[in-house]
């Protein structure tokens, strides 16, 4: 490979360097997109793909390197000037407006006339052709985490960018939708249209993209043509070892009920939510649960009716037996339920504080206050076990929670419930925007705990994953839950029409 | 009744135009993401600048005010440049602004206390003034009233449907945002804090110039706390802010003339008036949860600086 500029790529980078203190998180990585090429860049959360991505689209500036548009050396200033080059991202963290509606955030991205009514109806056309269906009139903080997705992507294909940067897009798509993408990524390419494309799902770069580079701890270990890899061998380059699969030892206990839910009806307390139709299930001691489904067809709901966070008919949940449908959130959880919510910074853990006082938080149950004082001590002590048996990756149980990378701090959350010792563990997007590693032992951490008899129920928008780590899976969509089946009754294709709903029929 | 109630309505607007300009301001300022709480500070400068610029040039007005503009958008400046570009606290920022603005104001504002100006007289539009009933209370008024009404009109209209009052809005709830998707999002800042400024130097401006036209110290009398406060309590919408501003306008020409009538109340307790009522009916009307939360610009008051 060599680093001599390379007279008709769209884009190079050439010897770039960012350095935060002591962590160097991007060391000297050189890469080369041509015009029409979809090129992946495969690595870890914290490897310093994100980074590099900031550095391109100008919200970062590079301590040393080059880059060199359509051949030209070019300092990108701002993500304004990387606009203004026909550079577009779809970022991971969404850069949405929540109190603003669909069409009101692409206007805001979108050069030209102000006219918003002419706006929407492209919004309209565009989103339908690209099979991201979006309501344009829609306020974004009443949407999913997958549809505010959706208006990223679509509020960038409405930019006509030359070179389109995606960040774990295909996340929050049903595998129709996915192809669906995947086709329209490729036709933009064909129009010569260049994509960057990060993943870490090694299928979907081996499907899609024509190169790929690798990069470890924010080095280039690699550059690889995908379609001549195995996933095992990109695996490799990524992580530096095998790819770790789930082990699924069968349950060898006597299962019992653990949560039962009878013909849960519930009005979302939001506008634009989804109400909860009639929703029944149970899941045994010993057993996972999947909830697949598209986010924003009654997930929120059916957690936030199942956690406590809001309460309905007494009788509609049970817990071994005992009617918990009017309970709260605490009086849940001190009956031994434990909940895993989706966003982490924010719900499942407070930002700013540390995690020894994260942990207090939900575990304050084990013996951390008394007479309503507070032991510091001890909720430390717990917030030490649990980064140490769950690995979390920190610096100590005082760092603060937004210090830590995705995957420790869902580590870290996760761990917090797991040490309580719940009955039933609820658990939302276990392994969103999770490095491979981590989300690896989240899931191997998921199936251990099952099968010492504690029932989990998992909603999840990764298909795989519940493939993967689900002994049954139910389809939530329009706020109706599908019966579930035995994991090997199931299949993707049967599965993602269910989640499609029937206004895809 | 009528003949009490008409005066009353009369001078309501005139009562309330200080409060629509300083609060327009703010509420500008504050979509933005700033919480300048230094309105009454802005409005003092402005109201000394502006009677020294109209006194140095013989009584014109119109240069008055205009000095009382610029006074407002110097004394935003000041504000902004360590609020904004440093990043430094803006509560604290704020109130050492007013309170550097009743020093100064005073300071410039001793040798002026002797003078007085021939303030405006009210502009009857034609046809409109003659309705009876309305038309003197809404439509004999001085020419600043109507600019004050404009600017509602045009504050309101951008907001609600212009790509800068988008912006605006979107800078104000995610600065963090607005940044990923390439807006100059310090710029913007300035640029709201500055047009906040102006709008209260004119609020200043117009007392000491228009509304009682003379110069006495510390003559805002609070009227910059209750336009923040209006701010709020409006949910950040101009429409609620004019009215909010109305009944303050109300009570304050009600209680003089409660005065007049020599009831048998303490006149401090009466002057206070206007500010009871107005809290109390904001903080009435703006129960709805929902409506703060889904007006309240997220980042007020958290400092930006891009690149971080």
């Amino acid at each position: 490979m060599t680093l001599a500029s390379t007279p008709d790529a769209r884009l190079q980078l050439i010897g770039i360097t960012k350095r935060y203190h002591a962590l160097v998180a991007n060391d000297q990585i050189s890469l080369t997109v041509a015009p029409g090429e979809i090129h992946a860049v495969l690595g870890e959360n914290g490897a310093g793909k994100s980074t590099l991505m900031k550095i391109i689209y100008g919200a970062v500036r590079a301590d040393a390197g080059q880059m060199l548009w359509n051949g030209r050396q070019v300092e990108v200033a701002s993500p304004e000037a990387a606009r203004r080059l026909g550079i577009g991202m779809v970022f991971q963290h969404f850069s949405l407006f929540e109190t603003l509606s669909v069409v009101e955030n692409i206007a805001l991205a979108l050069e030209g006339p102000f006219n918003l009514a002419a706006l929407a109806e492209r919004v309209r056309s565009v989103s339908t052709q690209y099979g991201l269906p979006l309501d344009p009139g829609r306020l974004v903080h009443s949407l999913s985490v997958g549809e505010r997705q959706r208006v990223e992507i679509v509020r960038c294909l409405l930019q006509n960018p030359q070179l389109l940067i995606l960040d774990e897009p295909t996340s929050v798509l049903t595998p129709q939708a996915v192809q669906k993408l995947f086709e329209t990524l490729r036709q933009l390419a064909r129009e010569g249209v260049s994509i960057l494309y990060i993943s870490h799902k090694l299928h979907e770069i081996q499907s899609l993209c024509d190169r790929a580079t690798v990069i470890r701890s924010g080095r280039v270990t690699g550059h690889a043509i995908p379609s001549q890899e195995t996933p095992a061998s990109l695996a490799r380059m990524m992580i530096g070892r095998e790819l770790p699969h789930t082990e699924m030892a069968p349950f060898t206990g006597t299962p019992h009920t653990v949560l039962q839910v009878d013909a849960l009806s519930a009005a979302s307390p939001d506008p634009f939510g989804t109400a909860l139709d009639a929703v029944s299930l149970q899941v045994q001691s010993g057993e996972i649960l999947g909830i697949a489904g598209i986010s924003g067809n009654g997930q929120n709901e059916l957690m936030a009716a199942l956690s406590g966070e809001a309460p309905v008919a007494s009788a509609a949940v049970k817990l071994e037996g005992r009617a918990i449908g009017h309970l709260d959130a605490g009086a849940r959880r001190d009956l031994g339920l434990g909940f895993v919510p989706e966003e982490r910074l924010g719900r499942g853990a407070v930002p700013a504080m540390s995690l020894s006082r994260n942990a207090l938080l939900t575990a304050h149950r084990q013996g951390m206050v008394n007479y309503g004082l507070v032991s510091y001590t001890r909720a430390a002590e717990f917030a030490r076990q649990v980064i140490a048996r769950f690995g979390v990756k920190c610096g100590g149980e005082q760092a603060l929670a937004r210090s830590l990378s995705g995957g420790n701090l869902q580590k870290f959350i996760v761990g917090r419930e797991i040490a309580q010792n719940p009955r039933l563990l609820l658990v939302s997007q276990p392994t969103w925007g999770v490095d491979v590693g981590a989300a690896a032992q989240l899931r191997q951490t998921l199936v251990d705990l099952s099968r010492q008899g504690v029932a989990i129920l998992v909603v999840s928008e990764e298909l795989e994953e519940l493939f993967e780590i689900c002994d049954r899976i139910a389809v939530l969509a329009g706020g109706r839950l599908s019966p579930p089946q035995p994991r090997a009754a199931c299949n993707a294709e049967a599965i993602g029409l269910l989640m499609a709903g029937p206004q895809a029929a | 009744m009528m003949d009490h109630l008409t005066p009353i309505l009369v001078g309501t607007l005139g009562a309330a135009t200080p409060l629509v300009l300083a609060g327009l301001g703010e509420l500008i300022t504050e979509r933005s993401g700033v919480m300048n709480l230094g309105v009454e500070g802005m409005m003092l400068i402005g109201a000394i600048a502006g009677f020294a610029t109209a006194v140095g040039t013989d009584g014109s007005v119109i240069l008055g005010l205009l000095g009382g503009v610029a006074a407002g958008v110097l004394a935003a400046s000041a504000f902004a440049v360590l609020a904004l570009s440093l990043a430094a606290n803006q509560a604290a920022c704020g109130l050492a602004l007013t309170i550097f603005g009743v020093g100064l104001s005073a300071f410039i504002g001793q040798s002026y206390v002797s003078h007085s100006l021939a303030g405006l007289q009210p502009w009857a539009i034609p046809v409109l003034s003659d309705v009876p009933f309305v038309g003197p209370i809404l439509f004999r008024q001085d020419p600043v009233v109507y600019l004050a009404f404009l600017l509602y009109v045009l504050v309101a209209w951008t907001l609600a449907h212009t790509k800068v009052g988008l912006l605006l809005r979107a800078v104000g709830e995610s600065p963090e945002a607005a940044h990923a998707i390439g807006y100059p999002v310090l710029g913007i800042r300035w640029l709201a804090t500055l047009t906040g400024g102006g709008f209260a130097g004119l609020a200043g401006a117009y007392l000491s110039i228009v509304y009682t036209p003379l110069w006495v110290q510390n003559m805002t009398a609070g009227r910059g706390w209750i336009s923040v406060a209006l701010v709020v309590f409006a949910a950040w919408k101009p429409t609620r802010l004019l009215l909010g501003a109305c009944l303050f306008g109300g009570v304050t020409i009600l209680q003089f003339h409660a005065q007049g009538l020599g009831l048998d109340v303490p006149v401090e307790l009466l002057a206070a008036l206007p500010y009871l009522a107005t809290i109390l009916v904001l903080v009435l009307i703006s129960r709805d949860r929902n409506l703060l939360l889904l007006n309240l610009p997220a980042s007020l008051s958290r400092p930006f600086l891009p690149g971080r």
